[in-house]
């Protein structure tokens, strides 16, 4: 290590910013919280996931009952319209950053039922979709490599970097926030 | 009892009323009218004799070519263990029926399920709403003729096929390529 940083512990911060950003990710990835949302077949797939066979919880990924406490949303299973508005209700209330697996043919384009007059042609048409998940259902492992896609997706994103740019707005936040220094 | 004598009870009752039962090779129904169907389920349901205590079911189905809209009810007698079917005909074009649900208060669900699918009136019945789709649905669905709307709520219903972009990439080939050949042809001869 550099003798300047020794002196300066808050010169390493700001000066390592990709450090930061792979410390920050590491707990991100780590920590994925999933909003159970099982809406049909695939709801039991995902809970096998969630089991001691399949074991989700090794990737530190437990299922929270609420939107308010998850990153991530598994759409598992045929989505009716007037399921579709609780959908993008429970989509909303999570907080940024939030990701979206569709798991399963009938969330990703309405799979089977595509054809049915109350079934939703695809959960893409209503929240934006991070990982299609291929299945009628998907099994277990399918889903776990799912979510490992989603947490390749993570790790890539820049957080304390991004911020450093001044003068620049960062959507990626959801708030409109400037550096202006 | 056998569908015979619940016929000949029933026929005791209200005569001419009620239609001759339909073959027995067939699940066998009584056919009455429609503004029969209550006296008719509340002497079935009071008789002794029927005793029909429950009602199984209640469906429809929508005839187009004959401009009709059957109402099937399916009773059933605990009691007595026997079964009995009646259908009754109503206009396609304003089927109205009188409720049931003063009858067998299980008729109160089945009755607005359809309402919400075939699109039948139930007169007198007390919360007449859609139980399955959303409120705001545009037509019944179950109906033949039933069209689905382009979208609903800013969804759209429809989905592109992606395999169709390389359907029409292929005819682009083979077009090019039938007119490269034709183009071979027509410079043969020369």
């Amino acid at each position: 290590m550099p003798k300047d940083y020794q002196q300066d512990f808050g010169s390493i911060i700001t000066s390592r910013t990709s450090f930061i950003d792979e410390i920050i990710n590491l707990a991100r990835k780590n920590s994925i919280f999933y909003l159970l949302f099982g809406l049909a077949c695939c709801g039991i797939e995902l809970m096998q996931t969630g089991g001691p066979r399949a074991d989700i919880d090794r990737f530190g990924s437990v299922p929270r009952a609420t939107p308010r406490q998850s990153d991530l949303m598994i759409v598992a299973g045929t989505l009716t319209y007037k399921m579709a508005e609780r959908c993008r209700l429970l989509y909303e209330q999570m907080a940024e950053p939030k990701y979206v697996i569709s798991m399963g043919s009938c969330a990703s384009c309405g799979g089977l039922f595509q054809y049915a007059y109350s079934v939703c042609k695809g959960v893409d048409k209503l929240v934006p979709v991070d990982i299609y998940v291929p299945g009628c259902p998907p099994r277990p492992e399918a889903l776990t490599e799912g979510l490992m896609r989603v947490q390749d997706k993570i790790v890539r994103e820049r957080w304390f970097s991004a911020r450093q740019k001044v003068g620049q707005a960062q959507p990626s936040l959801g708030i409109d926030y400037k550096v202006t220094a | 009892m056998k569908l015979e004598e619940i016929h000949q009870r029933l026929a005791a009752k209200f005569g001419e009323r009620i239609g001759a039962p339909s073959p027995a090779n067939k699940d066998p129904f009584l056919p009455i009218k429609a503004e029969d169907v209550v006296e008719v389920c509340k002497f079935a349901r009071q008789d002794p004799e029927l005793a029909f205590d429950c009602l199984m079911n209640l469906s429809s189905v929508d005839w187009p070519k004959k401009n009709q809209i059957e109402v099937v009810y399916h009773l059933f007698s605990y009691g007595k263990r026997h079964a009995l079917i009646l259908k009754v005909a109503l206009d396609r074009a304003q089927p109205k029926i009188a409720s049931l649900e003063p009858v067998w208060k299980s008729a109160d669900w089945l009755e607005r399920e359809q309402f919400d699918l075939m699109g039948i009136e139930f007169e007198g019945h007390p919360d007449l709403r859609r139980i399955m789709l959303p409120d705001d649905w545009v037509g019944h669905p179950l109906r033949k003729d039933y069209a689905e709307q382009p979208q609903w709520h800013n969804i759209t219903t429809t989905r592109d096929n992606s395999l169709e972009g390389y359907v029409r990439l292929d005819e682009l080939k083979k077009k090019a390529a039938d007119a490269a050949a034709a183009a071979a042809k027509k410079e043969m001869p020369s």
